[in-house]
């Protein structure tokens, strides 16, 4: 088993190195067929653990080499493959598989081809390292790695100044969530002595409970910058401005659930601190309606899945802090397939429509695009969780965990986001796929993907609509690791009035979502209407004013504190006095250079004076030496 | 009469060597340099052997004869650069001299 653990982790390494060889070169196909095979072949070694997994073997646990081993301080390459890795390594290796198989296609005019694939698969090594550590550091590792291929992959169009700004933007913004996590690392260390997972979890019930109150905030923390919880969630809608598969795989499926994993992975040590778990619930909560908020009026289609993501993500929140990991993976691996999926079709709707992004500037592409049209919508249908789709099986769980830990309010609010999802996932559908063919104004000619793309995509297609079909098999499994609540309505009554209605409540945001958007009165929104010009309108349009805020309040102040820095301390002291160390070595050169006039006579004069001066020093000194005492004596008598 | 000793003959080499110092200072003639340097080496070359007179070891006297063998090569090689010096500037100026100018 252990052969498979290595192909699944190394093979995208490989893969990623070998696309590096040619990144210097013209488009060549066979790096896309290259890393594809690999990174497939990595996929087919991390089914065959969980089928062995799955069947009761043993967990696989590697120790490959010692990375730092001082004094008290021992950290090796260790791997784990258990229950929880498992299914994070079906999830990352299955969408990023897809993913690749998909860009071949996606980026096939790219002039970046091959370093696409570098970068891509360099992202799905770092995932599986952060994924498959049995430590903190390793993690950590991961964690970083995937926030670099994370930074190259949105600035992947360099070019673009918007991208660069979008990369940076999602680079900073982690950084500060990281040192939370890195502040968080060392407190687990400080207290318990090590960072391999079971020996800390193993000593933590014995910590003082405000220490381990500190650690959960701070590894929150870390988990809120990946994951793009609220405040720091501005990077993610932003990060959108790289390739769409990218977004896909990075943006929805992947990476941004490194957060929950990371909670998930933690689970002994929330268990312990609830507190924290409920403020982790809550936030979850807030970060899933206010961003749903912002996807009901957004006219850019990948921001709109964006934001879903987001509100997604406070989903996985919501059940991870009321300790139900196991609901808070199971949502993570859903909302994996569909939201990929989804970002796909989104991505084959923008090669057809030339990168237009404005859903308004498209409408009736169903006929031309027919099987992205069948796509997207069962992914919406998945995504807004009806019966008996994926999502249904994830989100309702976690509805019904609210309810039955009797935290109405979260109950209340993750309920009217339901709404909210199956309102703005199809106003996207009805906007892009029915009504008038607007985007003729535009001359533009749709034509539906490759082949071999949509075939790619199927996968996740079956998997949208089927995933919610193991919840039982994936229950027994992973509840060997993670604490087995299973959450039920005590009364039968009160648990079929509220997943019907909830049906009924999601169905008729889905109607009237098609009632308003699938008609033929649609027009381009050109700022006048009476809907655009309202208070609530502009808040969500402008999300909540809150990226104005950053740049006033928090760049603006900042650029002026650097630049006051830098007249002021780094100019006129720092490069001052180094300036000044040059200036006298250049002062003295220049004065002293007269000497080598290449006149001998001059310089005879010169090498006379030399040693004068150095034997009447010697004279000097020597005299010194010998008359030591008396001098001494002098100078004892002078009172120095 | 006053006997001489030691220190008259080292007078006599410091005072040689000044006056072989200040040749060499002074001096724009290549050949008379060569002079100045001659001056300098034999005022040393005394002192070398009323020093080993006066401790009665001969290694200083040894020493001389190196020098004034040394110097002849001297001599003989920078009295030949000089001669080719001579044929190509048509003068022997040492301020003339200044090709290696820093």
């Amino acid at each position: 088993m252990e052969l498979y653990l290595y192909i699944a982790l190394f093979a995208p390494l490989v893969s990623s190195l070998f696309a590096a060889l040619f990144t210097a070169t013209p488009k060549k196909m066979f790096t896309g067929v290259v890393a594809s095979l690999l990174i497939i072949s990595a996929f087919v070694s991390s089914t065959i653990l969980l089928v062995h997994i799955l069947t009761g073997g043993e967990i696989v646990h590697v120790e490959l080499m010692t990375w730092m081993a001082t004094g008290g301080l021992y950290i090796p390459f260790g791997f784990v493959v258990d229950q929880v890795s498992v299914t994070m390594m079906m999830v990352v290796t299955l969408v990023s598989s897809v993913v690749h198989v998909y860009s071949v296609g996606y980026m096939d005019h790219d002039k970046g081809f091959n370093r696409f694939f570098s970068y891509l698969s360099a992202f799905v090594f770092s995932m599986m390292v952060l994924v498959m550590s049995d430590n903190f550091a390793g993690l950590f590792i991961g964690w970083e790695g995937v926030g670099l291929c994370s930074w190259l992959l949105i600035g992947f169009w360099y070019h673009k100044e918007s991208a660069t700004w979008a990369a940076n933007e999602a680079f900073i913004m982690n950084r500060i969530a990281d040192l939370g996590m890195l502040i968080g690392l060392f407190l687990v260390y400080w207290n318990t002595g090590t960072l391999q997972y079971d020996e800390a979890f193993a000593a933590m019930p014995s910590l003082d409970t405000d220490i381990l109150t500190w650690m959960g905030i701070f590894l929150f923390i870390g988990a809120m910058g990946k994951s793009a919880q609220f405040p720091l969630h501005t990077w993610l809608a932003d990060a959108m401005e790289g390739p769409t598969p990218v977004s896909a795989l990075i943006h929805a499926a992947t990476m941004v659930t490194a957060g929950v994993y990371l909670v998930v992975r933690a689970n002994p040590l929330f268990d312990l601190i609830p507190h924290v778990g409920l403020f982790i619930a809550s936030l979850g909560a807030f970060v899933a309606m206010f961003a749903a908020s912002m996807a009901l009026v957004n006219r850019d289609m990948k921001r709109i899945i964006a934001y879903s993501t987001l509100s997604q993500l406070g989903y996985m929140f919501v059940a991870a802090g009321l300790g139900a990991y196991w609901i808070a993976l199971f949502h993570l691996m859903a909302h994996a397939f569909f939201k990929a999926l989804l970002f796909l079709g989104a991505g084959n709707v923008m090669h057809a429509m030339h990168d237009e992004l404005d859903p308004f500037k498209m409408g009736g592409l169903k006929k031309p695009m027919k099987w992205t049209f069948i796509m997207m919508t069962l992914a919406s249908v998945a995504l807004a969780g009806i019966y008996p789709f994926a999502g249904f099986f994830s989100k309702d769980l976690i509805l019904e965990v609210a309810f039955a830990q009797h935290h109405f309010i979260l109950y209340a609010v993750l309920l009217f986001t339901a709404g909210l999802t199956a309102f703005y996932s199809f106003r996207l559908v009805a906007l892009i796929f029915h009504g008038e063919e607007r985007y003729k104004l535009f001359g533009i000619h749709p034509h539906e993907a490759y082949k071999f793309m949509l075939i790619g995509m199927s996968p996740l297609l079956i998997l949208a609509i089927i995933a919610g079909s193991f919840k039982m098999t994936y229950f027994e499994m992973v509840t060997a690791v993670l604490p087995d609540t299973e959450y039920h309505i005590h009364s039968h009554l009160v648990f079929w009035i509220m997943t019907i209605g909830t049906q009924l409540f999601v169905g008729l945001s889905i109607l009237y979502a098609y009632k308003k958007y699938a008609n033929n009165k649609i027009t381009v929104p050109d700022g006048t209407s009476k809907m655009e010009n309202s208070f609530a309108y502009k808040m969500l349009f402008n999300q909540y004013y809150i990226p104005y805020i950053y740049e006033e309040y928090l760049v603006k102040p900042y650029r002026e504190l650097s630049t006051v820095f830098w007249e002021q301390i780094d100019l006129k002291i720092v490069d001052a006095s180094v300036d000044g160390i040059a200036g006298i070595v250049y002062g003295t050169g220049e004065k002293t250079r007269d000497m080598q006039s290449g006149n001998l006579s001059t310089m005879l004069k010169w090498m006379v004076a030399g040693t004068i001066g150095l034997l009447s020093l010697a004279v000097v000194f020597g005299l010194a030496a010998r008359y030591s005492d008396e001098i001494k004596a002098i100078l004892s008598g002078l009172g120095v | 009469m006053m006997e001489i000793g030691l220190n008259h003959y080292l007078a006599l080499s410091a005072i040689l060597f000044a006056i072989g110092l200040v040749g060499v200072m002074r001096r724009k003639n290549l050949l008379l340099l060569f002079l100045a340097t001659e001056i300098l080496l034999n005022s040393v070359n005394i002192a070398f052997a009323a020093i080993s007179h006066y401790y009665g070891d001969l290694t200083g006297q040894m020493f001389a004869f190196f020098v004034i063998a040394i110097a002849a090569s001297e001599v003989a090689v920078g009295l030949g650069l000089l001669i080719v010096w001579h044929k190509r500037h048509g003068n022997i100026d040492l301020d003339k001299m200044s090709t290696m100018k820093g």
